[in-house]
């Protein structure tokens, strides 16, 4: 008779104390280890999805930069017809002219008959002291569009500021705490506010629209302007700019014309704001997946924690339970001359074993449910090869640390049993 | 053997000291079986506990094959137990989940030895439990249950055995069985000190001595007077 053998018989003796026991251990392991497959698995389809989503970014970027060259080819440009005698380096420098011209010239233009231009739009741009704010914007004189008359009619491309009203950049209604609706003064003359544009980062963004006639009130050129935005010009091939340019000289002599972004500079915009709205969105699925993996993190090491501390209050339970139902057992052992070491041994030996018991079938439950689980919720199937998981460690870490926990847990019941006084016991037989 | 010396033994309760033993002075010798009589509470248990290094003497001297078992570790005195003495109870305190070869070999817990299964199987047969080797204790009669536990006890040739009311639960054919295999035991060369209410005992006894309230008595008359040894 060894120690070995009294506790198997016990084992097979009290089943249902050492089932719940190693049902216990069961829980705890499995809950830290599926815990750490389910964060696995999430990691994975992270990582595949993300793979997809930009695998899908290039497809469709490739396909884009096709699609675009040769909707480009098909595209109008935009040009703006300047006074003759603007000097264009200020023009570029200050993105509006000095110079001026007659209203007239774009009615002259939109009777004219040409065929190349599609939508006229005349402006009077000036950078100005907004006396009442003090502080300096540009002001942008717009009617609408011109109709070209002997073409169909197109829908306009550019909203009209209707009179009495104004549209004002986002710096400007921004940092005045303006809302549509409002009423604003602009050198002395009130206007309600049309609009309140969203930031686009350049210039417009200190800009503030008015009708066209205002604006000449306003700035002192009755019936003046100093642009007309020629838009959706259409001339196929590299020779567009040149023809319009010739057409336009003979119908308005007092001006010249310049193109007004280049298609390749479209092209690779529209190329490159489509990229950037891609990549955002990718970046915000990785934050979302980020933030949701944090929770689930967050939540795995409170839940963890707490389940194998309840678990492991459970463990120490039975094995109270154990002692108290074997006292008299103990009782005689000692009595015949059964070290206590031996009795604490046969106890330790029964902790471990339910450990190990308990962490294998913990560890190989944890992973199922977690597969199980985590697929159904990430709706993707997973592999276990693809976890990539250090399998071996994580067996080690289950059934060791679940057979210390299980140890460490029915400590004290042990000791209880290895100090019981045998007198104790026998003095209480009679 | 087994020597007491001026023993006595109190309990310090939540309702004063309880004396149970009170200068106990006795010896049993090889081949020699002392029953020790008196009522229930006259504290027999207490000084079988004491004899056996189970609990510790409040003043007085015990020596146990030559040995103070209360001088020793308690890992030593546990060894001594298990080469030395051997315990029967009234309730027989067998293992319940273990047969009855495997109850008598739990001796071998304490000292292990290469021939415990041979020993067993003898002792199996000598007690006459053939038949109920493989059986756990609650398929045995009382009587089985007593000779499996009377079986227990020799299975490390101890030189004592101390026996606690061994036939308090038993009819007469088994009180007699049991009594018979003491005897044998005695005739042996064992020394047996048995601590029972049973008056049937002294027949088998080589010795009897009358304990009463934690003294030791001895019958001088036949009024059934009891007197404090020494005392006369």
């Amino acid at each position: 008779m060894t120690i070995w053998n009294l506790l198997i018989r016990e084992i097979l003796h009290r089943k249902l104390n050492f089932a719940l026991a190693v049902l216990s251990v069961m829980v705890a392991s499995g809950t830290l280890i599926g815990s750490v497959t389910l964060l696995r698995i999430y990691d994975i389809n992270t990582r595949k999805l993300l793979e997809q989503k930009q695998a899908e970014l290039e497809k469709r970027m490739a396909q884009l930069q096709d699609d675009t060259r040769k909707a480009m080819l098909k595209l109008g440009f935009n040009v703006v017809i300047l006074p003759k005698d603007q000097n264009l380096s200020d023009w570029y420098a200050e993105d509006y002219a000095s110079k001026y011209m007659p209203e007239e010239y774009v009615h002259k233009l939109a009777d004219s008959g040409i065929v190349t231009v599609r939508h006229f739009l005349p402006s009077l741009q000036q950078k100005i002291e907004w006396p009442e704010q003090k502080r300096k914007i540009i002001l942008v004189g717009a009617r609408g569009e011109v109709p070209n008359l002997h073409k169909s009619l197109v829908k306009p491309l550019v909203q009209p500021v209707p009179p009495g009203t104004i549209s004002l950049g986002y710096e400007l209604h921004r940092s005045l705490g303006i809302k549509v609706g409002d009423t604003v003064e602009l050198m002395g003359r009130k206007f309600t506010v049309h609009a309140c544009h969203e930031e686009r980062g350049n210039k417009d963004d200190i800009t503030a629209w008015i009708y066209l006639a205002e604006a000449q009130e306003l700035l002192d050129k009755p019936a003046q302007i100093n642009a007309i935005l020629a838009l959706e010009c259409l001339c196929i091939g590299d020779e567009g700019l040149p023809i319009i340019r010739k057409e336009i000289a003979n119908i308005l002599p007092g001006t010249q014309v310049i193109e007004r972004g280049s298609r390749v500079i479209a092209r690779a915009e529209a190329r490159t704001k489509v990229e950037e709205q891609a990549k955002i969105a990718i970046q915000k699925e990785i934050i979302a997946r980020e933030d949701l993996r944090v929770v689930r993190e967050r939540l795995a090491s409170i839940l963890t924690p707490v389940i194998v501390t309840a678990c492991a209050v459970w463990i120490a339970v039975l094995g109270f339970t154990n002692v108290r139902t074997r006292r008299e057992e103990i009782g005689i052992l000692r009595a015949i001359g059964v070290r206590s070491r031996k009795i604490m041994v046969m106890f330790v030996s029964r902790h471990i074993l339910l450990g190990v018991l308990g962490g294998a079938l913990g560890f190989v439950a944890g992973v199922l449910a977690a597969v199980y689980f985590g697929s159904a919720h990430e709706a993707a199937q997973i592999r276990m090869i693809d976890m990539d998981l250090p399998w071996t460690g994580l067996i080690l870490a289950s059934v060791g640390g679940a057979a210390a926990l299980a140890v460490i847990a029915g400590w004290i019941p042990t000791i209880v049993a290895a100090r019981q006084d045998p007198a104790d016991v026998l003095r209480n037989d009679n | 053997m087994l020597e007491f010396k001026n023993v006595s033994k109190w309990f310090n309760g939540t309702q004063g000291k309880v004396t149970a033993l009170k200068g106990v002075s006795f010896s049993v010798r090889p081949g020699e079986l002392l029953a020790m009589r008196g009522p229930s509470g006259c504290g027999k248990t207490t000084l079988l506990l004491t004899a056996g290094g189970l609990l510790r003497p409040s003043d007085g001297q015990i020596s146990l094959d030559g040995q103070d078992p209360y001088a020793l570790s308690p890992e030593m005195r546990s060894r001594l137990r298990g080469r030395t003495i051997g315990f029967v109870f009234q309730q027989f305190h067998l293992i319940p989940y273990l047969t009855v070869r495997q109850n008598i070999m739990t001796g071998s817990l304490a000292i292990p030895q290469k021939e415990a299964s041979v020993k067993a199987q003898q002792l199996i047969s000598r007690f006459g439990l053939d038949d109920r080797a493989d059986h756990v204790p609650a398929k045995l009669s009382t009587g089985e249950r007593q000779r499996t536990a009377l079986a227990r006890a020799l299975l490390n040739e101890p030189k004592v055995i101390l026996a606690d009311e061994p036939t308090g639960n038993l009819d007469e054919d088994n009180a007699q069985t049991v009594f018979g295999y003491l005897g044998q035991y005695v005739s042996d060369g064992g020394c047996v000190l048995l601590v029972t209410h049973d008056a049937r005992a002294a027949a088998h006894a080589t010795r009897s001595l009358q304990m009463s309230r934690g003294r030791l008595v001895e019958q001088i008359d036949d009024t059934g007077e009891y007197f404090e040894r020494g005392k006369k």
